[in-house]
């Protein structure tokens, strides 16, 4: 090794160090962004220490650099151009499309590296077409996975899980296509063969996405990070660089920590989401109790009453919330209970939104200071010394059968909202959850029902206390 | 098995293992920002992008480093970018306390209006 190459392998090392450091730094709200800053300088040094070993090699041409340079600009100008003009509620589509192209990039880096050393002589060594193929395989699945998953976010396909007879037989025989062409590759290197490997992993990727249901997005999305990870570490071993394995194992980790932890709050394993859609109407054990119920209904006045006269209220926003696009709307009304003296906090469910934490997201860029966004753990516990829970378009979350064996959600996490001295739900009918069973929190005679949209349901209870307080 | 590859797989379970202790301890309140960032990391690949652009003559690996390298760079800046306009969402207090009264008014007003 030669002193030159010698020293930019170090300066990977530092380049990957920054990133370690910017995710440390992310522990915390205030030094967030300042870990930002520093994976970004991370990129820098890599980027410019790339730029001194190709300009030191000596060996491209011009081509190759206005192709770079092009390549570059355009990539660059179209991610700033997302990243500027996305709306907060479709940050899990730009996240998942981020997730397809790193995955794609991957793929074809590795793609490359096996035309050039099987146009050389000799054919290359075992060990690298392994990476290779496992570069291919993974960074292909996770491009078209991803490219559906976006797809599905934006409503351009169908959120409902989408399957049809023999889904499965297709599955495994695209996974042994696969499989059988990539065993064919190492022993005998043939391009054909990995064009085998791609077309099947690109189809696997769609048939592994499509019969996933909207509600199990947030798992999907982690596991798809996860995924271009792997992808980009593998890329790593492929052309033999430390920055590469390095980062692509940050995201891998970090990908996987989330899957793990969305799967943990739907209380389902990684494996039972991938192999079938939820909702797909096969939970039919009944609720106990809820058919005969009934329920009670309350006037924007009556909750402004309760809401304004409470000492401490907890506002639990679900998906409901923002689809109703109603974020601004509820910080308005907080600010306002606020400004009476009244304690206003936010219970957070793991899955409140459609990927890990946003939620978290809306609710920052309608102003809510994140000291009052609390995780599920910590405010369980005070919910008993609760006033008023007010319940924004969450359902399942919030069941009280999920602490009693023999229901559908039966051992899944929930917010102990039942324990509050009394409870509001805005929700627009009494339609089902995602887990299609009836919550048993609408008819405990604590709970009062508000049947509208969320938006203007929050609009007319802002407007009452404020007439209440006038 | 070569040196290399042991040497690489090596750091590679290394890796892992902080990624699982350093990210373990980001809160949920961060996890979307955490996944942006996620995105601009592995961006990283951009560098082996570049690096095909600099080893490849034929027009196939001219494409394929087109491709990969526009891919890479839109994770890159797209991630970055993205990432920081979350961040910068994140406040201790709400920004500006003062003018917020008198907005309110003027929507309580209109809101009102609507109502009657």
């Amino acid at each position: 090794m030669s002193g030159f190459s010698f020293a930019t392998q170090l300066i990977y090392v530092l380049a990957a160090s920054c990133f370690v450091l910017g995710l440390h730094l992310m522990n915390n709200p205030a030094t967030a962004r300042r870990g930002n800053q520093f994976s970004t300088a991370g990129m820098a040094i890599a980027v410019a220490t790339t730029l001194a070993l190709i300009a030191h090699a000596g060996v491209i041409s011009t081509t190759g650099w206005i192709v770079m340079l092009a390549g570059a600009l355009v990539g660059g100008g179209i991610g700033l151009y997302a990243a500027r003009t996305v709306q907060m509620t479709a940050m899990p589509q730009l996240v998942s499309m981020f997730n397809a192209v790193g995955g794609g990039a991957a793929a074809l880096v590795a793609i490359h590296d096996y035309i050039r050393l099987a146009a050389a002589a000799a054919g290359p060594a075992e060990s690298i077409t392994v990476t290779t193929l496992l570069d291919v395989i993974i960074g292909s699945v996770t491009f078209s996975g991803s490219i559906i998953a976006a797809g599905k976010l934006q409503g351009v396909i169908t959120s409902a899980p989408v399957s049809f007879p023999g889904a499965r037989a297709v599955n495994l025989l695209l996974a042994a296509a696969g499989l059988a062409a990539g065993g064919y590759v190492i022993s005998t290197p043939s391009l054909a063969a990995l064009w085998v490997v791609v077309v099947a992993s690109l189809a696997f990727g769609v048939l592994m996405v499509m019969p996933i249901g909207g509600a199990d997005m947030p798992v999907v999305i982690s596991l798809l990070n996860a995924f271009t990870g792997t992808a980009v570490a593998m890329a790593g071993f492929v052309i033999g660089n430390w920055a590469l394995i390095i980062a692509g194992a940050l995201v891998g980790a970090s990908g996987g920590i989330l899957t793990k932890l969305m799967a943990d709050a739907m209380n389902r394993s990684i494996a039972n989401i991938i192999v079938g859609g939820f909702g797909t109407g096969d939970s039919t054990v009944a609720a106990v109790g809820g058919a005969g119920a009934s329920v009670r209904t309350i006037a924007a006045d009556d909750a402004a009453i309760q809401l304004a006269y409470a000492s401490k209220v907890i506002i639990v926003p679900g998906y409901g919330l923002a689809a109703a696009q109603a974020q601004h709307e509820v910080a308005e009304l907080a600010d306002l209970l606020e400004s009476r003296g009244v304690d206003v906090s936010y219970a957070i469910h793991p899955v409140a939104g459609r990927m890990p934490g946003h939620m978290n997201v809306l609710l920052a860029e309608a102003n809510v200071p994140y000291p009052q966004l609390k995780e599920m753990d910590e405010v369980n516990p005070e919910f008993a010394r609760t006033d008023v829970a007010l319940v924004i378009g969450a359902n399942d979350v919030t069941n009280p059968a999920a602490r009693r064996p023999g229901t559908a959600i039966s051992g899944m996490p929930i917010l102990d909202v039942d324990q509050a001295k009394s409870i509001i739900v805005i929700k627009r009918s009494m339609g089902h959850g995602y887990a299609g069973i009836d919550n048993e929190l609408y008819t405990d005679p604590k709970t009062s029902m508000y049947f509208a949209d969320a938006k203007t349901a929050l609009a007319d209870l802002a407007s009452a206390v404020k007439t209440l307080v006038a | 098995m070569s040196t290399a590859l042991l040497t690489d797989l090596v750091i590679f379970v290394l890796s892992l293992w902080v990624g699982f202790e350093v990210i373990s301890k980001v809160p949920a309140t961060l996890h979307t920002p955490l996944m942006s960032a996620a995105n601009s990391i592995h961006g990283i690949v951009l560098v082996g992008a570049m690096l095909i652009a600099a080893t490849t003559n034929s027009w196939i690996g001219y494409l394929i480093a087109f491709v990969a390298a526009m891919f890479a760079s839109a994770n890159v800046v797209g991630g970055y970018v993205v990432t920081g306009r979350m961040l910068k969402m994140f406040r201790r207090r709400p920004a500006a306390q003062a003018p917020v009264p008198a907005a309110e008014t003027g929507t309580v007003a209109s809101r009102n209006g609507q109502a009657s």
